[in-house]
């Protein structure tokens, strides 16, 4: 196990020992201490490594990841894996606002809350979220998967697109073009494998579905008037 | 950008402590406003007295013989106690406008951060620590207190653009966001009769709680309003003689966070500026909700109430 005292170390050179890992490095634990709200800790790692920051950090921690798992022991500031392309990110506290932003790949899991625009043009990423959401959650999402284990603020999946969304508990309000679809057993299966790999005991058939209803894809001549 | 904080005290024996702890929260938001610094501080009232905190731009100039010329004026006794570019007028209560109209006459260039029983403003062009080192915040005790720094983007960088603002009697407000509509808002304001003096967009928002107040709404109707009547992004926290509010627009773009133990109340733009108060590491920590109005006060319990966005 590698500690880095942040408070000692600082930020560029923490995250530059951090990029030099590689591929096949056999420094795989790492374990960041005082972070005290830092912005950027441990971003766009690109490395299968683990690294646990022991407090609750700033702005964009764990961005732009690729392979990496990044642990936050604490809570998560704005931006919290912001571009995420692979690996995992766990948050044992909330998250704040614009999680996971357009997020291509990976599973980011949230043990609190997570605040307003929970990822937003989410283009693959899954999120899963023991607590609730805040509002405009999913705004813009494109693809992948976010599992709300509590409830959904409002306009939840404004101006999706193919984005799943699956929310044990209640929808303040639906944004605009997202709908209620049916829980069909391969959603089950989906939603069984996220609960599973973020560890959540929960049972998924306890979930609602929602996603795009598909009206806004085109341009409808009905709506002309409008702009 | 913009840096809002802000420490409201449970625990009376930190009161010696409000200058230092605010000063070290106001410092570590230096990244989110390098341009300028402000504090208000609610410290023990003075009895039966009020103050004023004043601005000259060349206070070895406009504050000799202040208080001489102003006892005179007012025919009853002025104390003025003057810290670097501010001066705190000690004037007999309910003297406000009184004071306000002779310095007017004695030297217009003097200008007024605040007015109450218990509030002092200081604030200035420069960074949060020199600002803070200017006025000697850390030495300042106090009940509770917010500050503010600044990146500006829609008005100049001045003394007078710089927060916090003075709403009315022991009332401050600082801002963090951009209000669209204050161009309009200001000519309404102005015709109404109130006094705005920059171009500054949260100068109007402060002049916008002023006017509401004038027309009998308590301060959290007032900020109940704006969310009704202010167009653009908007955190704001208020000061009040006996604790403080909280306010996010309904889209709540900027960041607010707050922190709860036995001791205080804190808010931080960013959890960064929270981190050296004591028991933090226990401390309920959680960020407001947009479009719902908090208060504090050290004489009732605290509230919250939402209004439909």
């Amino acid at each position: 196990m590698q500690t880095i005292d942040l408070s000692e170390t600082g930020l560029r050179a923490m995250n530059k020992a951090l990029h030099a890992q590689a591929a096949d490095t056999n420094q795989t634990a790492w374990e960041i201490v005082n972070p005290k709200g830092a912005h950027a800790i441990a971003c766009g790692l690109d490395a299968p490594i683990e690294v646990t920051v022991k407090g609750s950090t700033g702005y964009y921690c764990g961005g732009m990841n690729q392979q990496a798992t990044v642990n936050i022991h604490g809570s998560a500031g704005p931006g919290t894996g912001e571009n995420i392309m692979s690996g995992k990110i766990v948050i044992e506290g909330d998250a704040s606002q614009y999680l996971g932003a357009t997020g291509h790949g990976g599973l980011i899991v949230v043990k609190g809350n997570a605040s307003s625009r929970c990822g937003i043009s989410m283009k693959g990423v899954n999120i899963v979220v023991q607590g609730s959401v805040g509002h405009m959650s999913a705004f813009m999402g494109q693809s992948g998967n976010l599992v709300v284990c509590g409830d959904a603020g409002d306009a939840l999946g404004d101006s999706c697109y193919e984005a799943r969304f699956f929310v044990r508990g209640t929808v303040k309000s639906l944004g605009a073009d997202c709908e209620k679809k049916e829980m069909r057993p391969e959603h089950i299966a989906i939603l069984q494998g996220l609960l599973e790999e973020a560890g959540i005991d929960a049972d998924p058939s306890e979930f609602t579905r929602y996603g795009s209803a598909r009206t806004l894809y085109n341009f409808d001549v009905d709506n002309a008037g409008a702009y | 950008m913009c840096g809002i904080v802000g420490l409201f005290l449970k625990d009376k024996s930190l009161e010696p402590h409000l200058g230092e702890m605010l000063t070290s929260m106001l410092i570590t938001m230096t990244d989110r406003g390098p341009d300028s610094a402000g504090i208000a501080i609610y410290g023990r009232e003075s009895n039966g007295r009020s103050k004023m905190t004043v601005q000259a731009a060349d206070p070895d100039h406009a504050f000799a013989g202040l208080e001489k010329t102003l006892s005179d004026a007012l025919g009853a006794k002025v104390a003025i106690a003057v810290k670097s570019t501010h001066a705190i007028l000690d004037i007999p209560a309910g003297a406000t406008q009184q004071v306000r109209d002779a310095l007017q006459q004695i030297n217009p260039d003097i200008r007024l951060m605040s007015r109450g029983d218990s509030l002092e403003i200081y604030k200035e062009v420069g960074l949060p620590k020199d600002v803070a080192e200017q006025f000697d915040l850390a030495k300042m005790s106090g009940t509770h207190g917010i500050g503010h720094t600044r990146m500006a983007t829609e008005s100049a960088v001045t003394t007078m653009g710089a927060h916090p603002f003075n709403t009315g009697d022991d009332q401050c407000l600082v801002h963090n966001g951009s209000l669209s509509n204050h161009n309009s808002l200001r000519r309404k304001l102005r015709r109404e009769g109130i006094h705005i003096e920059t171009e500054n967009d949260t100068e109007v928002g402060a002049a916008y709680l002023t006017w509401q107040m004038q027309n009998g709404a308590t301060l959290g109707e007032a900020l109940e309003s704006s969310l009704d009547d202010l167009d653009g992004f908007f955190t704001f926290v208020v000061g009040t003689k006996d604790g403080f509010g909280v306010v996010r627009d309904p889209i709540a773009c900027k960041p607010a966070v707050m922190a709860e133990t036995e001791q205080y109340v804190a808010f931080g733009s960013e959890y960064r500026a929270l981190v050296d108060l004591p028991g933090i590491e226990n401390a309920r920590v959680w960020e407001p909700e947009p479009a719902t109005v908090y208060f504090w006060s050290h004489n009732a319990i605290p509230t919250s109430s939402e209004k439909a966005a």
